[in-house]
Order: C-alpha cells, then structure tokens, then sequence
C-alpha cells in the first residue's frame, strides 16, 4: 500500500476478521486498524463450539486467536459489540450501531454468516437454539446434561458433531433430517452412510425424510418438535441447525457485486478496489475448479485473511491452497481435501466397516476430493494429489495394500 | 513460564515466554510468531504446525501419538526431529527450548 498511514477498517470480529488484523501486522503494516465486531468478545475459533469445548475439553482461554490485550499491543482498535448499520462507499465511510462513523482508506468486510432461521410455530419459545456464536454455545451446554431430551433439526456437519457432544455428555438425541440421507449437500452417500450407522451405534435416533411444521410449547418453554405428519417427537431443548447464509446486506446495499456472497477475486477484493470480502461473506473463485464458490470452512477464513492482507501489504500473493476441512465425532476424525466438482468417479479406499477408509472423488485420472475417516495418509496424499492436479491410477488408489506414497510417486 | 525461541526459516528469532499447560503452537500463534499457522487450531487435523525440535530437546518433548506419527509421516519436508506444534504441551522443563520451521506450513 502506498500510503502507509491509510486507516484499514475491518467489518466483523470472527475467525477471518480476527485473522486477517493480526496477519496486517505480522506483514508490517503499521498505519491505523479498526477491527469492528458484533459479539461482545474478542475473535475466537468457533469449530471447537460444536466438539471439545462443548464436551468440555477447551476452556475460553484456549478458544480466543489472541489475548485480549493482543489487540491494544499491536496498535488494533478493537471496538466490541458494535455492527456496521450502513457502509457509503462515495464517502468511504462506515455508520455503526453505536450512532458513530468511521471513515476508511481500505475496508475488509468479514461479516461472516449467520444460521437461517425457521419460519414456523413456536420457533421463539425459550429451549430453541442455534449455534453459531459462543454465546449460542453458552446456553446450548447449559442446558444439556445426562438425560436431556435434545431434538436436533437438520443432519449437517453443526448438527452431527453436536449429537456426538451431547451424547458424550448423556443426553438423549433425536436428528431430523429433510433429505432421505445425512450430510445430503455436502458429502457422498457412502459417508452419509457411514455416519448414519456410526451414529445409531452410538444411540442417536434419526427421523428422515422429515420435516418440521412447527415446536410444540408448554409455558413458553419447548416441548415438542411437530413433523408434517402429525408426529411430534418429545424433547427438553431443540436445536437448529439447517444451514447459514452470508451477512452480505451492506454490500448489497452499497452495490457491491454479489452472487451467493460478496464476489471477490484472488487477493480478496470485491469490485470496489478498495474494499475487500473474506470468510464465509465472499463468493472466491477456487482456481483448481475453474468456478467460483462460497466456502463456509476456517481454512478459507484463513487463506483469504493471507490474499487480503498481503494484497493490502504489497506483498506477493500467497501460494494457492487446496480447500480442507475436518470434523470430530466420538473417535472418528474426518478430514476433507477439495471439493467434489465435476467428478465422474468415486472409489473407496479401504473398509468402511473399520472405521479407517477414505472415499476418493475423481475427475477422469485427478483427484478432485478426498473424504478421509481417521485415515491422514490418504487426507495429506489426497490433499498434494488435490493442489498438484498429479494424474493417479484408479486401480492403485483403490488398492490400499498399495501405500499413498506410492500411489502419488 | 518457559522461554522457547521459534526460529522462522529465514532465520528470525522470536523468544517468547509461554505459560505451562499451553502449547508450543499456541505460545506463537497467540503472539503472532510467524511461521506457524495452525489452521485446525490445534486438533491435530492439519499438519500446519511443523517444526523441528532442537535436537538437544528432543528428548524432553515427548513421544508422538499415533495420530501425529501418521500426519507427519506424509507432510513435506519432514525429518526425524519433526514434530507437530499442536502436540507438545508446555512446561517448566522445557524452559529453553528451540524450535525451527519449515519453509512453508502448505
């Protein structure tokens, strides 16, 4: 950046926003900061919400990026528990909640996502519950405990890692799910499969197919989840969880181009130069699929954090990443590379019965994704595999006396 | 608390004082040491905290868990002093030691 006094406003405390003020320093940039965000803390992990912390492995010391007082050292004026209530770009200029202004040289917006809420009956009773912020975690884990009754709505990645948690803590788990499968949007059958069977081992009942008219209530507190046909499923406390959508009102409001998030290009920025879009809020192109995406995933947070900071730092761009992500329930550890774009064929390698395999995705001889269960060789192979665009033998790959060094030689 | 020196691959030094109980990881990540990126934040998913223990330390470092054993195993630029940051926990015993990274976490 040429003008090293330029004022860097930065829209949303989570994981990207959080990430990408601190990276703007290790870079060298010292002109102004302004980190602006809504929760009354400052930015920490949120994936442990849903697993270890839930389970009460992580205390909030462990979760947070930086300590508190990181922000004040590095010269980052953190301004917690305010929102942006309307950015104009002909004045560069950001009106928050709190009635103030900030005027900005470069403005990043990480506004993230927030859960989509249901519009039906009873969705306001107290005891239905969304989880997004530590705040939302808060209420979750104070109100599990052995014996509770816990309704989940919706069989995502969120909703499976709370069953694991809350079945570790001895809570009773139902999962309604709208699809006939779990996991429907974002993993293959077989690994629906698998975690459908791993979970109802582990005493988690399923309703699927299902949908959900509306929360039953007694005394304003939940008692019951309606399905469509009548049924109602008895429960303490409901959680919802089917889904988030990008915090991308400001931008479309100030004209920013948008499709399903804020459009941005490599280093971030959106089509206004001097605004860049990072995290869950930005639709990216993902150069290894020749398409633009919006991921929903830290690892993304984290890799835009580096495009957008470097960029602002004159820095050279950041080597291009293969999209990951994990997940933990019970014992399993389940690590993605890629995404399933294109694919023409899909391989097991491997026993899913042992509960150590890895489902292959590929695109004629490239592996375009790779599903991983408690198998690191095959995630990290999988992932170089994924980046290097390195043709493999079907025959090897499905071969899992062949080793994953071999297979990528 | 334990000073541990993190050497970037150029050869920056950071000498940082990291309470017990944290980990070698977390005593950069949370004072923006560079080098380190820990992208799963410390669940052992990601490989992007290689380092190399100091040979002199490697010793008190501890043993790697079959997990760890098995991600370091297939990650680049890998030696037989590497280990996973997010893995070696804190304490007093390992006032002093070094640690280097890699050229790059990806």
């Amino acid at each position: 950046m040429n003008n090293v006094s330029a004022h860097v406003v930065i829209l949303g405390g989570g994981h990207a926003g959080g990430t990408v003020a601190a990276l703007l320093r290790q870079y060298g940039y010292d002109g102004p900061v302004t980190l602006v965000g809504e929760e009354p803390i400052a930015p920490y992990q949120r994936p442990p919400l849903s697993k270890a912390w839930l389970k009460g492995d992580a205390d909030a010391d462990s979760l947070a990026l930086k300590p508190t007082e990181f922000y004040a050292g590095a010269g980052i004026d953190f301004r917690p528990g305010v929102r942006a209530a309307k950015l104009s770009r002909a004045a560069r200029s950001v009106e928050l909640s709190d009635g103030s202004t900030l005027a900005y040289d470069t403005l990043i917006l990480a506004t993230g996502a927030r859960p989509i809420a249901l519009p039906i009956e009873g969705a306001d009773l107290a005891g239905v519950l969304y989880l997004r912020t530590a705040a939302d975690a808060e209420r979750l884990k104070a109100e599990l405990g052995p014996g509770k009754r816990l309704v989940i709505v919706g069989g995502g990645y969120i909703g499976l890692e709370v069953a694991a948690s809350a079945r570790a803590l001895g809570a009773e788990v139902t999962v309604i799910e709208r699809e006939p499968r779990l996991l429907a949007r974002v993993a293959c059958e077989e690994l629906s499969t698998f975690f459908h069977d791993y979970h109802r081992k582990h005493g988690v009942a399923f309703v699927m197919g299902a949908s959900v008219d509306g929360f039953v209530g007694q005394a304003g507190r939940v008692a019951g989840v309606r399905l469509s046909d009548g049924r109602v499923i008895d429960c303490d406390l409901a959680l919802v969880s089917v889904g988030i959508t990008p915090n991308d009102e400001l931008a479309r409001d100030a004209g920013l181009e948008t499709a399903r998030g804020v459009v941005v290009d490599l280093e971030g920025r959106t089509s206004d130069p001097s605004i860049y879009a990072i995290g869950d809020v930005a639709h990216r192109p993902l150069p290894i699929y020749d398409r633009m995406f919006r991921r929903e995933d830290v690892p993304n947070a984290l890799e835009q954090s580096k495009q957008a900071a470097a960029s602002i730092c004159g820095r050279p761009a950041p080597a291009g990443e293969a999209p990951w992500n994990w997940s933990d329930q019970y014992d399993i550890k389940l690590q993605i590379a890629g995404l399933p774009f294109d694919v023409d064929h899909v391989l097991v390698r491997g026993d899913p019965a042992t509960a150590k395999f890895a489902i292959f995705h590929l695109k004629g001889d490239q592996v375009q994704c790779v599903e991983a269960i408690n198998a690191p060789p095959e995630f990290i192979m999988g992932k170089q595999l994924i980046l290097n665009r390195k043709p493999v033998s079907r025959e090897k790959l499905a071969d899992p006396t062949v080793s994953m060094k071999e297979v990528a030689a | 608390m334990a000073k541990i020196t993190y050497v970037e691959h150029d050869g920056s030094e950071h000498v940082i004082d990291v309470k017990p109980g944290l980990t070698v990881m977390e005593g950069a990540v949370k004072n923006n040491v560079p080098g380190i990126d820990a992208d799963c934040g410390g669940a052992c998913a990601c490989a992007t905290c290689h380092v190399y223990v100091d040979p002199e330390w490697t010793d008190k470092t501890g043993e790697k868990s079959a997990m760890e054993e098995s991600m370091l195993d297939f990650a680049e630029g890998v030696e037989a002093t590497s280990r996973l940051s997010c893995q070696i926990k804190v304490t007093d015993a390992l006032d002093g030691l070094i640690v280097r990274m890699p050229t790059s976490q990806h």
